[in-house]
């Protein structure tokens, strides 16, 4: 019987040897995708066992790690949570959004440059740290926008037009993370729920995640491609009729207003002061849709930004027809833009026709607070000459003086604007406001946008309803 | 080879050392280690050495000097390796429930460790009266029958009404009411050895009617159409527990260890090729007709697509070692209370969490030792008897640990047996006991110096 005895210890060898492969299998191969899988609560448990990282405006922590004696041992808190939301997101036991998604290697303390951090802490045994995140966003500015805002529908989005810091990224109405920061699943899923089916949609950043047709707006472009093309100064006399008939189609396109422009005939400041809609469409079609499409990529739109958020492209369409160029030229037909694009166009405006590369993270630091990095401003696209640049600011200037934008004037502060009302649908139009201030020396460029008119529904104009929130943010950066 | 020639052969190789020193060194290493773990449970979970530390250092190292005296009374020839090696998997076992206990509550009221501990101590009083009722293995021959008749009513006992219970599906369990206390144990584990020890007898008698051949086919030769009796029975049988018990595990055990043991004593390959149709059949017959096999094969092919229902235990096994990697993530440091049964089907998981691919490929080299140990047993033992128990008993925790391991980790479907002295249950682990001091009964006999042994007829 040995033989067999034999026969069998060697089997029952090969089986022992089967169950270690199989476990070297597991625990080196397949590891890795088993640790990243949803079901695995273990990745969680462990990222809520250390302090997470803090997420700064200016010296004040928007979002901060405190400990609970509860088995997740830390809880997210956020302070100002629904001003702040659009920019931090959320961070729950579900998942993350926002800042706290994007810069979640640096918060969690995983980052590759926080390796010397996590060594140190495993021999002094003490609890690992998160790094910090410190947001570009002025506080004032922020509150500015979302009380500006007030409940209506819109979105704010604020930069520097010198380096592409957002100051403010406002979007109304808003959630408050803390309700998703909870550390009990059922109260977690229900809050979400409850958000995801408000009509409101607050959880959706429309600052930067929202693309609406720009209206009026769109003229600053249509502006700076028929400067740029180099038959056109802003005193150039361009017919503005009550009414243009679009060719090949019995469609026409009328002005805001009843009438014709100051009579038929307007220079091209006048026609932007006064957003007259039947000069900027027969410009558009003088231009082409060729030319509009480039001018408007040289401002951004058709590139997918992260800032680290990542930013909807705005939107410039291909292969347009006359009538469809006419009609883009006014910011209507099939153009889309996020907020944060208008507040580039007055951004690359105001800074001499040079865009710089919007950014959210100011600095990355780590948990003792020493500097990982500083963000570097960086030129994204020269969308006008510095000449070109300087004739547009005058043109937004007398828009905010003499013009339709009358509203975002800050005494004593030259300010460039321009107003926008866009419909979209039968509901009331949206209404935009976009300014750059002061026009010598640009501080700060905004864009702001209120859906279906706000409160004042059909009533309101972008002079009326966006305007004024303009301005409170650039007295806001100002001060 | 006959029996003479291998005890000429164990004459001339073994010395008569008897070894005994070395066994005390190993328990002395086992026991650091075992003590060692629970310790670091303890600072880990509780800053301090918990008063439960106390208890368990004093209780598992009396228990393993009293194992060790046993042998070193009753058995002194015994293998010196089989000893530390159980005993080392038990200390860690009892370090894992306990570190299982404080994940449920750190200051836990009725606590399984401490019930486990209770069970060691029976278990090791049970090895101690092993040794001393069976002073010679080849006595138990003499209860072929009784012990089938034994072993065939330990199986039976769960489906009895009043004392027979269903816990988690399974129909396995026999509880009785003693006073203010209810105790439940599988009878299956102690069925285990019983049915070996039959196994053993029987075959020793009929294993050269069994080894006839009567036709080739393809190279292999047949036994004939009566032979078949005695698998047929098994298979039967091992059936009726699948179907009456639900118990998937202790059906695939039996008959792989009936059919291991038949081709041992036989030296026929054709016994594995009937048994693996015989299973093949078997199994695809359970695969059709149950629902609760479908159940387990479909976890086991993908436990991920139901992961919050019926693959959620086999999916938080699989994230356990996972999170464990290579080193493991420390005792007291992981979440092995993710997976449920932790403590008892799934402990491997648990060390999988904690100790890491190099804590498991440790446990599975000293399983390796004690079924390589106990089938050594087996080669150097001079009587058939003593050769078919000692290979049984090694098969059978080779089985065991392959199903409910290779289970655990998704290399086979999940079927539900303990891990042998590492998982919670006082069943379990007071039958491991008693099958590994039947084993050293059986290694005593083989090692003994010839001038030793006694005259007896070798059947």
């Amino acid at each position: 019987m040995n033989a067999t005895i034999r026969r069998t210890a060697a089997t029952l060898g090969l089986l022992i040897i089967a169950l270690m492969i199989n476990a070297n299998v597991i625990a080196v191969i397949q590891n890795d995708e088993l640790r990243a899988r949803d079901g695995n609560r273990r990745q969680i448990i462990d990222e809520y066992d250390q302090q997470r990282g803090s997420i700064l405006v200016g010296r004040k922590a928007v979002a901060k790690s405190v400990a609970t004696d509860e088995r997740l041992r830390y809880l997210r808190v956020y302070s100002d949570g629904p001003a702040y939301a659009p920019a931090t997101g959320y961070y729950s036991v579900y998942g993350a959004t926002g800042i706290e998604k994007a810069e979640n290697d640096l918060l969690a303390g995983s980052d590759d440059r926080l390796f010397v951090d996590r060594l140190t802490t495993l021999f002094s045994g003490q609890q690992q740290q998160g790094g910090n995140a410190v947001l570009t966003l002025d506080a004032d500015a922020q509150r500015a926008a979302f009380d500006g805002l007030d409940g209506q529908e819109g979105a704010v989005a604020a930069i520097d037009p010198r380096t592409g810091a957002i100051l403010a990224m406002a979007s109304s109405p808003s959630f408050d993370p803390n309700l998703l920061a909870s550390h009990d699943p059922t109260e977690v899923s229900d809050n979400y729920e409850k958000m995801r089916r408000d009509p409101g949609d607050p959880l959706l950043n429309r600052s930067i995640q929202q693309v609406y047709p720009p209206g009026s707006l769109f003229k600053v472009v249509v502006s700076a491609a028929a400067l740029s093309s180099g038959e056109y100064t802003p005193n150039t006399k361009v017919p503005g009729p009550a009414l243009l008939d679009l060719p090949d189609t019995s469609a026409t396109i009328g002005n805001y207003f009843d009438g014709s422009c100051l009579g038929g005939t307007v220079t091209l400041t006048e026609a932007l002061a006064i957003s007259c809609n039947t000069a900027f469409a027969k410009i558009g079609l003088k231009l082409g849709d060729q030319a509009i499409r480039e001018q408007a990529n040289r401002f951004g739109f058709n590139e997918r930004l992260n800032v680290p958020l990542t930013v909807a492209p705005s939107i410039y369409p291909d292969d347009l027809n006359a009538p469809q160029t006419a009609q883009s030229a006014i910011g209507q037909f099939d153009v889309r833009a996020t907020p944060l694009q208008m507040a580039m166009v007055a951004a690359g405006v105001a800074n001499d026709g040079m865009v710089m590369t919007p950014y959210l993270v100011a600095e990355e630091r780590a948990p003792d607070l020493s500097a990982l990095s500083i963000t570097e401003p960086e030129p994204l696209s020269r969308a006008v000459s510095t000449q070109v640049a300087g004739e547009l600011q005058d043109m937004m200037v007398t828009v905010v003086a003499n013009g339709t934008g009358a509203s975002a004037a800050i005494p004593g502060v030259s300010v460039g604007g321009k107003t926008g009302t866009a419909q979209d649908g039968k509901r009331p139009p949206h209404v935009w406001f976009m300014a750059f201030a002061p026009a010598e020396d640009p501080q700060v460029a905004v864009a702001v946008i209120v859906e279906n008119g706000g409160r004042l529904g059909d009533d309101a104009t972008g002079g009326a309803v966006a305007g004024p929130i303009a301005r409170e943010v650039m007295e806001a950066v100002l001060q | 080879m006959s029996a003479l020639d291998v005890t000429t052969a164990a004459v001339s190789k073994k010395s008569p050392k008897q070894r005994r020193g070395t066994e005390l060194w190993l328990l002395v290493f086992a026991y650091a280690i075992g003590v060692a773990a629970f310790a670091q449970v303890d600072i880990v979970l509780l800053d301090q050495l918990s008063a439960d530390f106390t208890t368990f250092a004093l209780v598992f190292g009396l228990g393993l000097v009293a194992a060790h005296v046993s042998l070193r009374w009753l058995a002194p020839h015994a293998d010196p390796i089989l000893l530390p090696t159980v005993s080392l998997l038990n200390g860690l076992g009892l370090a894992m429930i306990h570190r299982l206990d404080l994940a449920e509550d750190l200051n836990p009221t009725d606590p399984d460790y401490v019930a486990q501990l209770g069970w060691f101590v029976l278990a090791i009083g049970i090895f101690f009266a092993v040794l001393l009722f069976v002073r010679d293995h080849r006595v138990l021959q003499r209860y072929t029958y009784t012990a089938m008749l034994i072993g065939l009513l330990l199986l039976v006992l769960p489906l009895l009404p009043f004392i027979g219970a269903e816990i988690n599906g399974a129909r396995i369990w026999v509880r009785l009411t003693l006073g203010p206390r209810t105790f439940s144990f599988q009878p299956a584990e102690v069925a285990k050895i019983v049915l070996i020890v039959f196994f053993a007898g029987y075959l020793v008698v009929k294993r050269d009617v069994l080894a006839l051949a009567r036709s080739r086919v393809f190279g292999i030769d047949l036994p004939r159409g009566r032979d078949l009796g005695p698998i047929l029975v098994a298979w039967v049988a091992s059936l009726g527990v699948l179907v009456f018990q639900q118990d998937l595990g202790t059906s695939l055990l039996f008959f792989g260890l009936f059919v291991t043991m038949l081709y041992i004593a036989t030296e026929r390959r054709s016994w594995i090729f009937i048994g693996g149709v015989l299973f093949a059949a078997g199994a695809f017959a359970a695969y059709q007709l149950f629902d609760h096999v479908q159940l387990r094969v479909g976890i086991w092919l993908d436990p991920f697509t139901d992961e919050s229902g019926n693959g959620f235990q086999l999916a938080q096994s699989l994230y356990g070692f996972a999170s464990g990697g290579v080193l493991g993530v420390g005792l007291g440091q992981g979440h092995p209370d993710f997976v449920p049964f932790a403590k008892t089907d799934f402990i491997m998981s648990a060390f999988g969490e904690e100790l890491g691919l190099t804590g498991i490929m440790a446990l599975l080299a000293l399983y390796g030792i004690v079924i390589e140990r106990g089938m050594r047993t087996a080669v150097a033992c001079r009587d058939s008897f003593g050769k078919l128990l000692a290979a049984g008993l090694s098969v059978a925790i080779g089985i065991q640990v392959f199903v409910v391991v290779g289970g655990v980790m998704k290399l086979i479907p999940l079927t539900g047996l303990t891990t042998p002295f590492l998982s919670y249950g006082g069943s379990s682990l007071v039958a491991n006991w008693a099958l590994v001091a039947l084993l050293l009964r059986v290694s005593d006999a083989a090692r003994r110096p010839p001038e030793v042994t006694r005259r007896e007829a070798v059947t």
